[in-house]
């Protein structure tokens, strides 16, 4: 790859290239950049930026503000290439925008069909970029591929039938050449699955079905008669990649109907599971199930965190999840074996986990018609909110529900196309209900733990009085940010967990925090609220 | 007198549409309850028991049933018509008012026990007099069930809800401050206290914090009779706010 000699150009001339998949390999090499949606292939959500540290950040001061005109949530995380900034806002509207004033380049609005079916908001997590193309999937299910200089779309294709309930509402992952995206709409019986798409021409290369069918009889047998058909599984969450394995990894959603299990006997493959699949191929390589026979609206839908590091004294390859039952895992993500696991919440849904990590169901804990109290709620121990992980501090930090309980009453289901296939109400009965809250000794609460994987130790809690959708970024200087519902938005100390600064922002914080750098000048953003929110360091 | 207002209950419950709204209420369990819960006040700022903001005929209601709000988290679905006109009678049916439930006493004579014998305005405001330091009682006749209000009355320590917990706070300068919490964050606390003035603190700024378990509302057992009760009772169903 070529080096661009920065000095030798004048600022305003700043050096623009093609993000080539050797960039995108390589985006270490150029912490300024954020070039994917967890900031690199291995979802560790960890900058080498370190401009801004634990004694400046107390100077951070709000540079630019996005309003978008959507009053849906604003779950979009940002890419930024060579000073630009690319983002949606709900459903499905683009923005190119300057990094450091939020002055705009261009803007694309993809009106999605009124056929799309909508389990839970219009929303839309952000965009890929390859070459001079930024790829984003909507919420009618179909994938667009759009000149990242003009915002004009070069194709646009489908990939699910939205009247039956398939969306896309994530980022796209690239790898090489290909353009990999997954599903949702598991509450509407759908078939889940990932597939992958050349970046140039759109043309399918290859599908992993989440949900086992006939093409691979033995999973199959894990789903009772034809329950299969519309076992859901989405997977709605962008995935994490080894380029080394030249594997990627992948979290798959809950079996359908959600809460009532009875038409779909067994462990409903590869609901609720990590998968490994080769990038090239799709061929599952291994996969690993977290809930078993899910009746409680458990997704697997979680950025996979691949670690390198030391496994009691051996170095190892790791691949680290913290789960929405509840559990927090350690895999080799070579081989998939599990390594270690432990909750991090309460939970009563099960005992503990076995040997091999199988969830010990506890007796008599599943959705009955009058309902059923289980921790965590359906929302959660964790949910799609993007966890990181520092090499320096070798912690693990979730965004993580405290608490959280519901009353899940099963419901019959019936399928019909396009239709809620649920089997169930669940209802959350500890948590803020609006703009004002009162918490007291029972409510859930949000809190970032810092892990310490090698034993699943909590080395400290950060509480919040309300529940937390914020994703984590950390550091090379030990920074932690994140936000919750309150508003807030934190920059912690990465080794303790102690509160170093903090803006009110007004709006619950529902995506994760990003850092890069132009003109060597280092920024964070977060959407909060219906608002992109940029800071950098006071000018001294 | 619990036994009485069960039957009362049960007796409103004879007076709707019942098959229609049964309908309604199966497709609201399956289709809306996840995101506006079993009281149809899960939604911030949607409350289906107060009412409807957004539209005010039935077709109205309809419409937003089928099409969704656009650009919020209302989301479209192909209900036909008969299963939407189902769901507004059920969404209808929530609001008290509905199926002609009539209260148990005389809601004038209950306004003089409010204003007079039982000292309410005191700490309670209702149809525009009396103190804030209580909970403002106007509306609550649309969101709250005689039996409810009634046990308030004789035994109001029972059953505090979270929304309307007395808290003590210490500042760090030693003084105190008692007072209703309207809303609490990580850093913040709001309140009233019985002065009538609204408080805001910062927890940086606080020695100790107490979120009481009592409340200051006296029990009225005993010192109304069972018939002033049903008035004052009838006189609070009969708040619905605006
Ligand atoms: C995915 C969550 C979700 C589901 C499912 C959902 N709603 Fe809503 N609904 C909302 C939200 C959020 C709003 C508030 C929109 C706003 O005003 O910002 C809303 C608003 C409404 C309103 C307008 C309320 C007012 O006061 O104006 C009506 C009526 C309504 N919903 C009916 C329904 C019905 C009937 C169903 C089931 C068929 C349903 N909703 C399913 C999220 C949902
Ligand atoms: C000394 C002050 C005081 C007096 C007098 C008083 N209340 Fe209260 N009341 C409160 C406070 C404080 C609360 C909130 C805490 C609680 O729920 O107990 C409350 C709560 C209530 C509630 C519950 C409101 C809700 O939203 O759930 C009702 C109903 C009520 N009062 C009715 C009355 C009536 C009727 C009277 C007169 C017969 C009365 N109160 C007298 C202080 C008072």
């Amino acid at each position: 790859m070529k080096k661009f000699l920065l000095i030798a150009i004048p600022m305003i001339l700043r050096a623009q290239a093609p993000v080539t998949d050797e960039r995108l390999l390589h985006s270490d090499n150029e912490p300024q950049n954020w070039l994917h949606y967890s900031g690199d292939y291995s979802g560790e959500r960890y900058s080498l930026l370190d401009k801004i540290n634990t004694s400046n950040v107390k100077n951070l001061e709000l540079k630019w503000v996005f309003q978008a005109r959507s009053l849906e949530k604003f779950e979009a995380t940002p890419l930024v290439a060579d000073g630009v900034m690319y983002f949606t806002e709900a459903p499905n509207h683009v923005y190119a925008v300057d990094a450091k004033t939020g002055r705009e380049f261009w803007d694309y609005e993809y009106r999605p069909s009124r056929d799309a079916r909508v389990c839970c908001g219009s929303v839309n997590r952000g965009v890929a970029i390859l070459g001079e193309t930024v790829y984003m999937g909507t919420i009618d299910g179909r994938l667009i591929a759009i000149d990242a200089k003009s915002g004009r779309p070069n194709w646009n294709i489908a990939v699910g039938d939205p009247k039956l309930g398939y969306a896309i509402t994530h980022a796209p992952l690239i790898v090489k050449d290909k353009v990999i995206v997954g599903v949702a709409g598991g509450e509407y019986g759908i078939r889940g699955f990932i597939a992958a798409y050349d970046a140039h021409t759109g043309k399918e290369a290859w599908k992993f079905y989440t949900v086992a069918g006939p093409e691979d009889p033995q999973a199959m047998k894990t789903w009772a008669g034809d329950s299969w058909q519309h076992g859901g599984a989405p997977a709605w969450l962008t995935g994490s990649y080894d380029p080394a394995l030249n594997l990627v990894y992948w979290g798959t959603g809950n079996p359908g109907p959600d809460w009532n299990g009875d038409s779909r006997g067994g462990d409903n493959l590869y609901s609720d599971s990590a998968v490994a699949l080769d990038a090239d191929t799709g061929q599952l390589k291994w996969h690993f199930q977290f809930t078993p026979h899910d009746e409680y609206d458990y997704d697997a839908v979680q950025i996979p965190v691949l670690v390198d590091d030391t496994w009691k004294g051996q170095p190892r390859k790791l691949l680290m999840w913290a789960n929405r039952n509840g559990f927090f895992y350690v895999f080799d993500r070579v081989t998939g074996k599990f390594l270690s696991g432990s909750a991090f919440t309460k939970v009563n849904w099960a005992t503990g986990l076995d040997e091999s990590g199988r969830p010990m169901r506890a007796p008599d804990m599943s959705p009955t018609p009058e309902g059923k109290l289980i921790y965590p709620n359906l929302f959660g121990g964790t949910n799609w909110y993007s966890p990181s992980y520092s090499p320096r501090t070798h912690l693990f930090y979730i965004p993580s529900w405290q608490d959280s309980n519901m009353n899940m009453a099963k419901m019959p289901a019936e399928f019909e196309p396009g239709q809620r296939y649920t089997g169930g109400v669940p209802r959350a009965t500890n948590m803020r209900r609006g703009s004002r809250n009162t918490p007291d000794e029972n409510s859930a609460y949000g809190a970032v733990l810092g892990i310490d994987p090698q034993t699943g130790e909590k080395r400290f809690e950060f509480k919040m009085d309300d529940v937390m959708d914020g994703g984590i970024l950390t550091t090379a200087s030990d920074l932690l940010f994140t936000g919750g519902r309150e508003g807030y938005f934190y920059a912690l100390d990465a080794r303790n967990g102690k509160e170093l600064w903090r803006a009110s922002l007004g709006g619950s914080v529902e995506a994760a925090p990003i850092t890069f750098s132009v003109d060597g000048k280092q920024y964070v953003a977060i959407a909060a609220g219906h608002a992109l929110f940029t800071f950098a360091l006071r000018e001294q | 007198m619990m036994v009485r207002s069960t039957i009362f209950l049960f007796a409103a419950s004879f007076l709707g549409a019942q098959s229609v709204v049964d309908t309604g209420r199966e497709l609201y369990r399956a289709n809306c309850y996840v995101c506006h819960g079993q009281d149809g006040d899960q939604v911030p700022g949607v409350n289906f028991r107060v009412g409807i903001r957004r539209a005010s005929s039935d077709e109205e209601v309809s419409k937003i049933i089928a099409g969704g709000i656009p650009g919020t988290g209302m989301p479209p679905t192909n209900l036909a018509e008969p299963q939407r006109r189902a769901l507004v009678e059920y969404l209808r049916s929530m609001h008290p008012t509905a199926g002609g439930s009539k209260a148990p006493g005389d809601a004038m004579r209950g306004k003089a026990i409010f204003e007079g014998k039982g000292g309410c305005v005191n700490c309670h405001r209702a149809a525009g007099t009396g103190s804030h330091f209580g909970p403002d009682l106007d509306g609550l006749g649309a969101t709250k069930q005689a039996a409810y209000l009634e046990e308030k009355i004789l035994d109001p320590a029972r059953d505090v809800s979270a929304q309307n917990r007395m808290v003590t706070v210490v500042m760090s300068d030693g003084s105190a401050v008692t007072g209703r919490r309207l809303n609490e964050d990580t850093h913040t606390i709001q309140l009233i206290d019985q002065k009538e003035r609204l408080i805001s603190v910062s927890k940086s700024d606080v020695q100790r914090y107490t979120l009481l378990t009592t409340t200051p509302m006296p029990a009225y057992q005993g010192r109304l009779s069972e018939a002033e009760v049903a008035d004052v009772v009838s006189f609070l169903l009969s708040l619905r706010g605006q």
